[in-house]
């Protein structure tokens, strides 16, 4: 994979994970039981929590970037995904993602903890999957081409958490962090390491330009001004409005080889 | 507002010229010296430019001290660490003064890694009638020496120099955020992430670690220090806050390492506020005790808030400074903005405090009136001797003449630092890489 591959990657990942989970959100709504408070309930509130997670990992994963990071920064973005994943797990929201993306994978396996407390001897133990990812991504890459985003979402849902190496702020021993990259961040930063990357916008502003066009109709779902939110809700739905069921759990399976791959070996 | 916040004057502005400024020009900490006849001011370019008040004088009455360039020094160069393959920049997060005990100045400059004392001396005359040396400070020939001369000091223009008297490295691996001298005088702390270490000023090659909060695992980090302070006058107390929004007050009697508060001060959080960014908002970006020592200030995100520290379950006085921004907190999240650190001062009463917002906006919150003031410290609007109007935000509805909407404030325009002095109503306003100064109102 070139480095504009690598560039390309990780907007694309975001807008996919964001399209499929939407309509994931939808289908759970009927279940959700009374438990939930009313704002929560409705699809917007979902939605918007998901995008901020989307947000949020974007954030961490940039911060990760950085050989030191601020750290008030980092732990408050970790904090914030916590606080969604526990909010979705409670909710059934986040159980529903996993069973829905990798079969019968079990909860603990890709939920906060696992996100953002992996230790660095996992990572090097994770240095071995490189090659596994790189074929990864272009099964990815030939999902696309058949047009089949439900694939493509259940992916991201995966792998957007594979690539969050958290673990952000281990400060004193930045070169094991740095080594542990998985292939795509290695490209991304070692494009961004000639540029000398100062701050944190100027990697954004790299990497990153759907992310902010996403960001843009969050904020204007969170104002109310500009946006109603049935509008928002067009815009993030129409593309998956094509996808089936069916082409889902055909394409299950292989993804679930593939997960068993990169999380077990 | 006693004199009323909006009548008061600019006596100067204008440091530098702004056509080019850089990155470096920016002004990253401000603060006035003990009898506030000195300010100082750091930059990310690692420089710090001291600025004396001139004497008053009686043909220009309107002329009330004004503060001109007394010193210019690099303090800290940008630097590479070679272990950790990383750069380490020059910016001076913090300048602290020690009070002043002989006709030298001496203050506390730090960036992320290295505090160091520099001292800031006048010399306005030289030795000249050297024996052994010549007037170039060349050895003369001893043949040559045939007389023996004693001798004299000679006027010569007025020098300020600037010299590193002591430099206190290897102590932080994580940032550090906050110096603060202690009342004995012979000692200051230095506070980075997660460790608050004790030094003594002559002693630059061991410190004490005082407060260590990083969690054996890592994996475990939910809560960083934001800032901490000693107590004005009880050199045994001291106090740090958190990214969690609480603030800790610690007794050194009671332990070498103080993992154990004496004090915690927390506010209970206010279920109808609840957002996923509740806790970003309330993490502290900066403390300072009152002069007083009776109180302490925080301020987070959206609030200023006054602590008794005999009440520790909630802050007596609360201010908000611009709430308006609690609707825009998404896309501040998405911007960074939401993770600026807003500092506050006290005045030297106690009874005002000060503290910055966006759009080049600072607030002042007078205590006993609770009336409170928003002033804007921009070029466009002050001339040297003009008044300061309050400005408004307007908030939903319809907008008044004067007012600015929320929308288009400029968030790129922010005042982190301020500083007040410690006698007299002057205030200095740092706006990006213009530092503005303003006073009461003459008569």
């Amino acid at each position: 994979m070139g480095e504009e591959e690598g560039l390309h990657q990780t907007p694309f990942l975001d807008t996919m994970f964001v399209r499929g989970l939407k309509r994931k959100c939808f289908d759970g709504e009927e279940d959700i039981e009374g438990t939930l408070a009313g704002i929560k309930a409705i699809p917007s509130y979902n939605l918007q929590r998901q995008s901020l997670l989307d947000m949020s990992l974007v954030k961490l994963q940039l911060c990760h970037m950085l050989v030191e990071p601020n750290l008030c920064r980092s732990v408050l973005i970790a904090n914030t995904v916590r606080q969604i994943q526990e909010e979705m797990t409670q909710d059934g929201t986040w159980q529903m993602i996993n069973t829905q993306s990798t079969g019968q994978a079990s909860l603990d396996r890709l939920v906060s903890t696992d996100i953002l407390c992996r230790s660095s001897r996992d990572h090097q133990a994770e240095g071995k999957h490189g090659p596994a990812y790189g074929t990864f991504n272009k099964d990815f890459e030939s999902d696309q081409a058949q047009d089949n985003s439900e694939t493509m979402s259940t992916a991201s849902a995966v792998q957007t958490p594979r690539n969050l190496q958290s673990n952000v702020w281990e400060m004193e021993s930045p070169q094991e962090n740095k080594g542990n990259f998985q292939k795509s961040l290695d490209q991304i930063f070692e494009t961004l390491e000639n540029k000398s990357p100062n701050t944190v916008e100027d990697l954004f502003s790299e990497v990153d330009n759907s992310y902010y066009d996403l960001d843009t109709m969050l904020t204007g779902m969170m104002s109310n001004t500009k946006m109603g939110h049935c509008d928002s809700l067009e815009t993030f739905s129409s593309p998956t409005n094509t996808a089936s069921n069916s082409n889902c759990k055909s394409d299950l399976n292989d993804l679930d080889h593939i997960v068993e791959i990169l999380v077990e070996s | 507002m006693e004199e009323d916040a909006e009548t008061r004057k600019i006596s100067s502005s204008f440091l530098r010229d702004h056509s080019y400024a850089t990155e470096a020009d920016i002004i990253s900490t401000v603060e006035f010296n003990h009898t506030g006849e000195l300010l100082a001011t750091g930059d990310k370019g690692g420089r710090v430019v001291i600025f004396q008040r001139e004497q008053e004088s009686k043909n220009q009455p309107h002329r009330r001290g004004e503060y001109n360039v007394y010193s210019t020094f690099q303090s800290h160069e940008p630097e590479f660490d070679y272990l950790k393959s990383l750069e380490i920049e020059e910016k001076i997060n913090k300048i602290r003064w020690l009070p002043q005990q002989n006709a030298a100045y001496f203050l506390l400059s730090t960036n992320d890694k290295t505090v160091k004392l520099w001292k800031v001396s006048e010399r306005d005359k030289r030795p000249e009638g050297y024996n052994l040396k010549d007037e170039d400070g060349r050895l003369r020939d001893p043949s040559m020496i045939t007389v023996l001369r004693v001798p004299v000091l000679r006027p010569m223009d007025l020098m300020v120099e600037a010299t590193p008297r002591r430099v206190f490295a290897n102590a932080h691996t994580y940032h550090i955020n906050s110096i603060s001298v202690n009342s004995d005088y012979e000692t200051y702390m230095s506070a980075d992430d997660l460790r608050i270490n004790l030094w003594n000023f002559e002693i630059t090659n061991q410190s004490f670690n005082i407060v260590d909060i990083k969690p054996a695992n890592m994996e475990e980090l939910t809560e960083v220090i934001t800032a901490a302070e000693f107590h004005p006058h009880h050199c045994n107390t001291f106090v740090y806050s958190s990214s969690k929004g609480t603030i800790r007050l610690c007794d050194m009697r009671t332990a070498a390492l103080c993992d154990r508060h004496a004090k915690f001060f927390e506010e209970p959080e206010d279920p109808s506020n609840r957002s996923f960014f509740s806790e970003i908002i309330s993490s502290i970006s900066d403390v300072k005790f009152s002069h007083s020592g009776r109180y302490i200030m925080t301020r987070d995100y959206l609030t200023v808030k006054v602590w008794d520290l005999n009440m520790e379950n909630r802050p007596i006085e609360t201010y908000q400074v611009h709430d308006y921004l609690r609707s825009k907190l998404c896309s501040l999240y998405e911007n960074d903005c939401i993770f600026d650190k807003f500092e506050c001062v006290w005045n030297g009463s106690d009874s005002v405090i000060m503290t910055g917002s966006y759009n080049n906006f600072f607030r002042m919150f007078d205590r006993n009136t609770k009336r409170d003031v928003t002033l804007e410290a921009s070029r466009e609007n002050s001339k040297p001797r003009a008044i300061l109007k309050p400005r408004k935000v307007c908030v939903g509805g319809k907008r008044r003449k004067d007012e600015i909407s929320v929308d288009s404030l400029d968030f790129s325009k922010k005042i982190l630092h301020t500083a007040w002095h410690p006698s007299e109503n002057i205030i200095a306003v740092a706006a990006t890489n213009n530092l503005y100064i303003f006073q009461d109102k003459v008569n």
